[in-house]
């Protein structure tokens, strides 16, 4: 069982939860920028939490599919056809072999995360089949291109069709044209912003520009600036740290990001907010609002539980006969 | 041994700092605290990772945070408190690797005008590049990028204004007062010297990184396209 890529997509990439246990080798996780998002997905399609599938960037691609593959979709709203029948996201679909599956622009977000049945069943690379572009790290260590043929595993127990004739409510996953701000913790050092610049970090609005990749978001706005410039030496980083460069307009790290990094930490967005900036497009405005450490801990638990949850009801409704 | 500062790096990191200076002395008490918490095999630790004078901790905040009845950082502090070694960190049993360079020309393409900025001529900058038995800080930036320190003050050199699109993989290069090996083909900035064609990073191959934190390092200067003798350099 394989799909075929006729058409890659604006940057599409083979992704599953990321690479652990390697950084101390300057091996980053990577993975999809929305680990929920992807698990969603593999649950709807019957695949255990980290298999592999395609994270799809503002344009999708093109597949064919050489064997009955069951799929599903879930992230950003991208209009889908599956031989050029709408499809929807958030539930699964039976693709019959031959058939075509086309994933046209997003509508709304920035990524989606696309299960197939079975899982892409390419070699690990350090334990995951994650892309990392940057580091041109992974068994496909770069984005799709036309050619390309994924093979997929066998699916220890294939869901049928008539078990799947619901979905799943995407509201509490993505947050579409999402406005509010971006929760954020002070980083280490906040403190050395100088006055006007600690103020409108948290009340100026900043522009996503179209550098930003899965790397980072890169920001564009009123500059900040430090009271004093300091050496900062190399420390680790995790995704959603705020850096500041000297050019004083800020890049907020996702899961590409380098395992360290020299520049001084203004904030750190709170986790539970991250999979909202994988859906980040070009231009959108972003805004942080202060949070505390342990209502940020609190908001993350309650959104593992229920994504633990939510997987636990698919699997036994994918088991009902 | 000192004790480090902890600071919280989100919900679900814990950074350990012993200091905030590139040295020898605190970047051996990262790699022995990093050794003991990773022979400790603690539950739910996803990543352990070694920067110059710090080490940070990513794990499971779930788990640690006993589903949120706890605080996770605390939870972990405490049972890795007793765990950092409390001697000074032995430094002796490093391997040592001598790693091969073709210095300048084609390999190197910044020798020369970097000597002349450091006032010496090229055979000099050379000598005083290969003096050193360097040691491994940490590896990072890309894959199998080692951060070398040990670099002889005379040689730091600025990062160039401008950073290549392209350095050849295998690149031996300056950057500020560090030296370093491009391990593939990457985008970079710093001042590139020569180059190794021994191979640093390889994912297929176990390990799939040359050289380790903590690894002692000797440049060997060789001719240019000299075929590299061994895959892995010998003490």
């Amino acid at each position: 069982m394989s799909v075929s890529v006729l058409a890659p997509g604006l940057s599409s990439s083979v992704q599953d939860l990321g690479r652990c246990g390697h950084a101390a080798l300057g091996v980053g996780r990577a993975g999809a920028l929305d680990g929920d998002a992807l698990r969603l997905a593999n649950a709807l399609v019957g695949n255990l939490p980290g298999a592999a599938g395609i994270e799809i960037t503002l344009t999708g691609p093109r597949l064919r599919f050489d064997a009955p593959v069951a799929f599903a979709l879930c992230g950003a709203d991208f209009e889908a056809r599956l031989d050029g029948a709408i499809v929807a996201s958030w539930r699964s679909h039976d693709a019959p072999a031959g058939s075509l599956l086309e994933l046209g622009h997003a509508r709304n977000g920035c990524r989606a995360w696309l299960a197939l049945g079975g899982g892409i069943a390419l070699p690990r690379i350090l334990d995951s089949c994650a892309t990392d572009l940057n580091a041109a790290l992974g068994p496909l260590p770069r984005v799709l291109r036309t050619g390309d043929v994924l093979p997929l595993g066998a699916l220890h127990d294939p869901p049928r069709a008539h078990r799947r004739r619901w979905s799943l409510d995407p509201r509490p996953w993505f947050a579409g044209a999402d406005v509010a701000p971006l929760r954020v913790l002070p980083g280490r050092d906040h403190a050395r912003l100088d006055a006007a610049s600690r103020s409108a970090f948290h009340t100026l609005p900043f522009r996503a520009t179209a550098t930003s990749n899965r790397v980072g978001v890169r920001l564009d706005g009123t500059p900040l600036r430090l009271e004093q410039a300091f050496e900062c030496v190399s420390e680790p980083l995790v995704p959603g740290v705020v850096q500041l460069p000297p050019s004083g307009q800020p890049i907020i790290l996702l899961g590409e990001h380098p395992v360290s990094g020299g520049y001084p930490l203004i904030g750190q967005v709170a986790a539970v907010d991250l999979p909202r900036l994988a859906q980040v497009r070009p231009g959108t405005a972003l805004r942080f609002a202060p949070i505390d450490a342990a209502t940020a801990a609190a908001l993350l638990h309650a959104r593992r539980r229920a994504r633990d949850q939510l997987e636990a009801q698919i699997r036994a409704r994918l088991e009902q006969v | 041994m000192s004790m480090p500062d902890w600071e919280p790096l989100g919900e679900s990191a814990l950074l350990l700092r012993w200091g905030q200076r590139i040295d020898a002395a605190l970047n051996a008490h990262v790699h022995a605290a990093a050794a003991a918490i990773s022979n400790a095999a603690l539950p739910a630790i996803e990543d352990i990772v070694p920067a110059y004078a710090s080490l940070l901790l990513r794990f499971d905040a779930r788990h640690w945070s006993r589903d949120g009845a706890c605080d996770a950082h605390t939870a972990l502090r405490t049972c890795i408190e007793p765990l950092l070694p409390t001697a000074a960190p032995d430094v002796q049993s490093a391997r040592t690797l001598r790693i091969p360079v073709a210095y300048g020309g084609d390999s190197g393409p910044d020798l020369d005008a970097l000597a002349r900025t450091c006032g010496m001529d090229a055979q000099t900058f050379v000598s005083r590049h290969t003096a050193p038995l360097y040691r491994v800080a940490m590896l990072g930036f890309a894959p199998g990028f080692p951060y070398l320190l040990g670099l002889d003050a005379a040689l730091y050199a600025p990062r160039r204004a401008s950073p290549r699109v392209r350095v050849p993989a295998g690149s031996v290069a300056i950057g500020g007062a560090q030296t370093g090996i491009y391990p593939s083909e990457l985008p970079g900035g710093w001042q590139l010297i020569g180059r190794t064609p021994l191979r640093l990073f390889d994912p297929t191959r176990t390990p799939p990184c040359l050289l380790r934190a903590g690894d002692r390092v000797r440049f060997v200067a060789v001719p240019a396209e000299a075929p590299a003798h061994t895959d892995r350099g010998a003490a």
